[in-house]
């Protein structure tokens, strides 16, 4: 047996049970931590090394590209279809995420507080299946409900003819995105109403408070912190999410091109490496900062 | 009073119909498309056949993807779960210095490096190791990216795994790998199941990875393939995509429910990608 039993220290010592000592330890832990470091961590510094150089695709720079400085960012600042895509991101995670997801998914755990459990798991069901499902099958079924010619919403609506994907690219985005992913925030505040003391609840209807008034001045106050961290996760997932591409390709003429899917097309199609990492590493940033406050919530309330 | 509350209860039920509406319909095509001799993108009775399915298992890549799409995210699930099972392990037991900016640096990790923000480091990367077009590194990059939320979830469930069945196992004279076989694999056995689990249906529902790193069409999983086949368009594949759709779903359904009836839904807050 090795005698390595791990130092004690801090406050929740944890104690080496099965003999493993600390040299072991790190040969457990190596495996993974390689792996995360090269296909995580190293991407992610890397991004901040090619987002200064002129590095593409094809042609000459693709063999020896050379470091330009900051001019990938002075050139986003003036890049006007970048700041179209981060309006149309602003759009997509304002309109599906903040509103859509939160609203709905409040909506739905609200009302399905006291309904039948027949009726709860059904709905339910729908809410969940249509978070679960691979992207690539949800993108297509809403590509045949928005089609032109005999798509379900052309023929529910009677408006055969609409080809509502090219007409209105981010509303259609933006429902699609609500339906995708209500699911999270349903579930996120069906265990959040569950802490709301319902004698709280018996007196606010016992004085004649309204609807309304109930939400705002009984269950707000003990769901304020869920709602916030709810809305930072649903507001990153959503601001870094690639299905967009799957509905529309970021058209028609750049559209519904949110950020994620300009990176791609900048990178892939139009071949600028160095320009899109430089933007990568921008959502990188606002990525972190995000997160940041996410954890920092998550620490204060445990 | 009374006539108030009944214009309530209506209300209320025509909201949730509404809302069950909202969902259900984009889906009833999945049920209904498969099935039909004249499959179109609309909604309507099918006109029942199973040529649909005959014409998809004879599709040159249709199930070739589905083998594919199994041999990327068995290797990525089972890699996930062995190395997060280590470390979450070692970190769980042992205090590693550091121990803790660690896991607090892996939460930030998982949320912060996306598919979307690495995705052009990645492929550079993978171009210049020539991984393109290689399954085996389009399962390496998705390991890479589950293994943070992996070790963080796992880290919980063995935490709770009580440290004295590992002592006395140790009294009684179990070498370091007794205990680990033993003791400790069979108690943390739902956690490693739901990781596994979770492991899979993510990956098999990722699109960007491979889709950025599988070029030729006899390597691409099936999420890439239906992109493939839709671009592609045409009578044939409008015959195949219903059918391949719904075969594509089926894995990702059962594994909920599975897990669902198993373990009972578990709510880790935040853990999706």
């Amino acid at each position: 047996m090795t005698s390595a039993s791990a130092p004690v220290r801090g406050r929740t010592p944890a104690r080496d049970v099965a003999g493993l000592g600390v040299g072991r330890a790190f040969g457990f832990v190596a495996p993974a931590f390689l792996l995360i470091g090269a296909f995580l961590i190293f991407p992610a510094l890397w991004t901040i090394y090619i987002g200064i150089t002129n590095y593409r695709l094809t042609g000459v720079e693709a063999v020896s590209p050379s470091i330009v400085g900051l001019s990938n960012y002075t050139k986003a600042l003036n890049d006007a279809l970048f700041h179209n895509a981060l309006w149309l991101t602003m759009v997509f995670v304002l309109g599906s995420a903040i509103i859509g997801q939160n609203v709905l998914g409040f909506t739905l755990a609200w009302i399905m507080r006291r309904t039948r459990p027949a009726v709860r798991r059904t709905v339910e069901a729908f809410v969940l299946l249509a978070w679960i499902l691979p992207s690539t099958v949800v993108a297509y079924l809403w590509v045949a409900f928005f089609d032109r010619d005999g798509g379900t919403l052309n023929g529910l609506l009677g408006t055969q003819g609409t080809a509502w994907l090219i007409d209105y690219p981010m509303a259609c985005l933006v429902v699609f995105n609500t339906w995708r992913g209500t699911a999270f925030s349903m579930m996120l505040y069906s265990s959040a109403l569950q802490a709301v003391p319902p004698s709280q609840l018996e007196s606010a209807r016992m004085v004649g408070a309204s609807g309304w008034q109930t939400l705002r001045d009984v269950v707000f106050p003990h769901i304020r912190g869920h709602v916030l961290t709810n809305t930072l996760l649903i507001s990153l997932w959503t601001a870094n999410d690639f299905s967009p591409f799957l509905l529309t390709k970021g058209g028609p003429n750049h559209e519904s091109e949110t950020v994620p899917v300009y990176i791609y097309n900048v990178a892939l199609q139009g071949g600028e490496l160095g320009y899109s990492s430089a933007i990568s590493f921008l959502l990188l940033i606002a990525n972190l900062l995000v997160s940041l406050v996410y954890l920092r919530l998550l620490r204060r309330r445990s | 009073m009374r006539p108030d509350f009944v214009v309530r209860r209506i209300g209320f039920y025509v909201l949730i119909c509404a809302i069950t509406l909202f969902f259900a319909v984009p889906m009833l095509w999945i049920a209904s498309a498969p099935f039909d001799a004249s499959p179109g993108l609309g909604v309507h009775w099918p006109d029942w056949t199973l040529e649909n399915f005959r014409k998809t298992l004879e599709h040159p890549y249709a199930m070739h993807s589905m083998v594919n799409s199994l041999l990327i995210c068995v290797t990525t699930a089972v890699a996930v779960t062995a190395f997060a099972a280590l470390a979450s392990y070692a970190l769980s037991r042992v205090r590693i210095p550091g121990r803790d900016a660690l896991l607090y640096g892996l939460l930030l990790l998982s949320s912060v490096v996306t598919g979307t923000a690495a995705m052009v480091p990645i492929f550079v990367m993978m171009f210049q190791l020539g991984l393109i077009d290689s399954r085996f590194g389009v399962a390496l990059v998705m390991t890479g990216g589950l293994l943070p939320a992996a070790i963080f979830i796992l880290k919980d469930f063995v935490d709770a795994v009580p440290k004295s069945y590992e002592e006395s196992a140790r009294v009684f004279g179990a070498s370091t790998g007794q205990i680990l076989r033993d003791v400790v694999l069979p108690v943390a056995r739902p956690g490693l199941a739901t990781i596994m689990v979770w492991a899979f249906v993510n990956s098999w529902g990722n699109f960007l990875v491979p889709f950025l790193l599988i070029r030729s069409i006899e390597k691409q999983p099936g999420a890439v393939l239906m992109q493939t086949l839709t671009d592609e368009g045409g009578s044939v594949n409008l015959q195949v995509l219903p059918v391949f759709s719904l075969l594509f779903s089926i894995p990702v359904v059962v594994l909920y429910l599975l897990v669902n009836s198993r373990y009972g839904f578990r709510f880790h807050g935040g853990i999706k990608s």
